[in-house]
């Protein structure tokens, strides 16, 4: 039995090494993301997120450029962004969302003309397909211990900051009268998601990077009001869709239309979605239970 | 610059920058700036669908921007606004990587999709252009008052009849008519930094809402021209110039609003 799962696991999905790499670096920044998408989601950040991929990608053009590994353009990009949206007053929600399409709008100006000059100097016009859909199966076998070495001390600050982080991702209001110093909270927040968001939009697309970074946690948040669990609950299913989507990618060889895969980005976002809509409509069902035993008791209180 | 081969390139862009500032100033009221980011990003992948299929690509983006549009709304009856926004986006992008993965289509003619081509505009393209612009204008003439209450005071406008969730859903509808529009020539990225950066400048320079809706529909008018001709001149993305004086111009409302401030230190209304 174990023999026939060997062949069937060796030969098969994890035999081909851009399968293992892909099942690697998934885990890893789906990991990361979940966690770190959790704080982001309470905090009303989404936007903030998702632009930081779009911005990593135009780091990652400009290192393409000048032909340096991109990995740097990502992770520079996004410290630069990160630092002029926490100038222009990211802790006000009203300024926020006005930042961030200010930064996003003049970052893709920058993407467009960084691509123009990729395309027409070094005719690689695939290049800003690439870096916006991604694909995790053709990652750079020499860039994986650096995406997780950083993978890694993301996760070990985002475990040292987690009660600080949780307080003032909860209530500025209380942190801060508690004597914690919430902007420098909220900077290690930002730069923890520009690390994470990088580092996915990077190996997986900039698609994924926002649908691993919200989607997760807004299903846990659904389902649980305890964070440390909505935590748990949002890593697990990042993992699960990435597992699930690099599976189901692998399988489609075989399906039609057309003669190879289906992209391994459709499959994992329609997974976390479809996680999302049934932790939705569980936290519906809950509800109207929690409604029926409330309404009797109510009558009876009425009552008396 | 002002061949005749031209006229439609300005004509084509002067139409949709007045629309996106118009609309625009809606989008930075209501502090929509994200799904008027979702919104034509997410069609993109409507017309990669259309491509696919061999239709007319604006019927793609049209049908698409307006099912993004709704589903966003629709997913916003529960979760907050900007995860709504996003897991919106993000199912749409999929389609998108699914379409493209199953189409033929070149790499340049996407890159165009998402940055533009607007010095390529043929004057057939230019009628539907005007059409949908003057729709999405007397859309916004219509929703005027009731948008205005429903965005700046929501809980006065529940109160008069308004409803915000409708108020939200009609003027997402109104986005996507503009980015059907707007996408096949400028770009869904372009679209985008023509809507939020006149309209968030234009705020800084007066609080009177029908002068500051004229005023962004004017620096659009003058982003655009200045970002055409600088691209004739260089060759460079007009992209890249729409994003640079949209940064321009905002960081110009804010500081003539820091000065103001510093001027006058203790306003009457204070």
């Amino acid at each position: 039995m174990s023999d026939l799962l060997q062949t069937a696991l060796v030969s098969g999905l994890l035999g081909s090494s851009s399968v293992r790499i892909a099942a690697l670096v998934g885990t890893a920044v789906a990991l990361v993301s979940g966690v770190v998408g959790v704080h982001t989601v309470m905090r009303g950040q989404s936007f903030v997120g998702h632009s930081l991929s779009d911005i990593g990608a135009t780091g990652g053009s400009g290192a393409l450029f000048i032909g340096v590994n991109p990995l740097w353009g990502f992770l520079a990009m996004g410290a630069v962004a990160g630092g002029v949206l926490e100038l222009m007053g990211l802790r006000r929600p009203r300024g926020r969302d006005v930042a961030t399409g200010i930064v996003l709008g003049a970052e893709l100006g920058l993407a467009a003309l960084f691509l123009y000059w990729d395309a027409s100097f070094r005719s690689t016009t695939g290049a800003s397909i690439s870096i916006l859909f991604g694909s995790i199966f053709v990652i750079n076998p020499a860039i994986v211990p650096v995406v997780i070495g950083f993978c890694a001390a993301a996760m070990a600050t985002l475990l040292l900051l987690q009660r600080t982080l949780l307080l003032c991702s909860v209530s500025t209001d209380i942190a801060s009268a508690r004597g914690v110093p919430v902007r420098l909270v909220g900077v290690a927040h930002l730069m923890v998601m520009v690390l994470a968001v990088s580092l996915s939009a990077l190996t997986i697309g900039a698609i994924l990077s926002t649908a691993l970074l919200i989607g997760p946690a807004a299903a846990a948040l659904r389902v649980t009001r305890r964070p440390g669990l909505a935590l748990i609950i949002a890593a697990g299913i990042g993992v699960a869709a990435t597992w699930a989507g690099i599976a189901l990618a692998y399988e489609s060889y075989y399906w039609p239309p057309a003669g190879h895969g289906w992209p391994v980005s459709f499959f994992i976002v329609t997974l976390i979605f479809l996680f999302y809509l049934g932790a939705d409509a569980l936290s519906v069902l809950r509800g109207r239970r929690k409604a029926r035993v409330r309404a009797p008791s109510l009558a009876a209180a009425e009552r008396v | 610059m002002f061949d005749s081969f031209m006229i439609n390139t300005w004509l084509a862009a002067t139409i949709v920058a007045a629309t996106a500032g118009v609309v625009g100033f809606f989008a930075v009221l209501r502090g929509s700036a994200f799904a008027a980011h979702a919104v034509p990003q997410g069609a993109f992948a409507g017309a990669a669908g259309a491509a696919l299929l061999g239709i007319n690509p604006i019927l793609g983006l049209g049908v698409f921007s307006l099912a993004g549009a709704l589903g966003i709304g629709w997913l916003g009856r529960r979760a907050r606004t900007d995860v709504a926004t996003a897991l919106g986006l993000v199912v749409m992008l999929g389609l998108g990587a699914l379409f493209l993965s199953w189409s033929v289509e070149y790499a340049p003619e996407i890159f165009s999709l998402l940055f533009g081509e607007v010095l390529g505009v043929s004057s057939d393209e230019v009628l539907p252009i005007a059409g949908l612009g003057a729709v999405s204008l007397a859309a916004i003439v219509v929703l005027y008052r009731p948008l205005m209450l429903s965005s700046v005071v929501g809980e006065v406008g529940e109160a008069r009849g308004v409803g915000r969730r409708r108020m939200e859903m009609c003027f997402l509808a109104v986005v996507a008519l503009t980015t059907s529009m707007t996408v096949p020539v400028v770009g869904a990225f372009l679209m985008f930094s023509l809507m939020i950066a006149p309209a968030a400048a234009a705020r800084c320079y007066t609080s009177r809402p029908g002068v500051a809706i004229g005023l962004s529909a004017g620096i659009a008018v003058v982003t655009i021209w200045v970002s055409i001709a600088a691209s004739y001149e260089s060759g460079w993305p007009v992209g890249f110039f729409v994003g640079a004086l949209g940064a321009v111009s905002y960081a110009g409302g804010r500081g003539y609003a820091a000065w103001r401030r510093a001027r006058r230190p203790a306003p009457a209304a204070a």
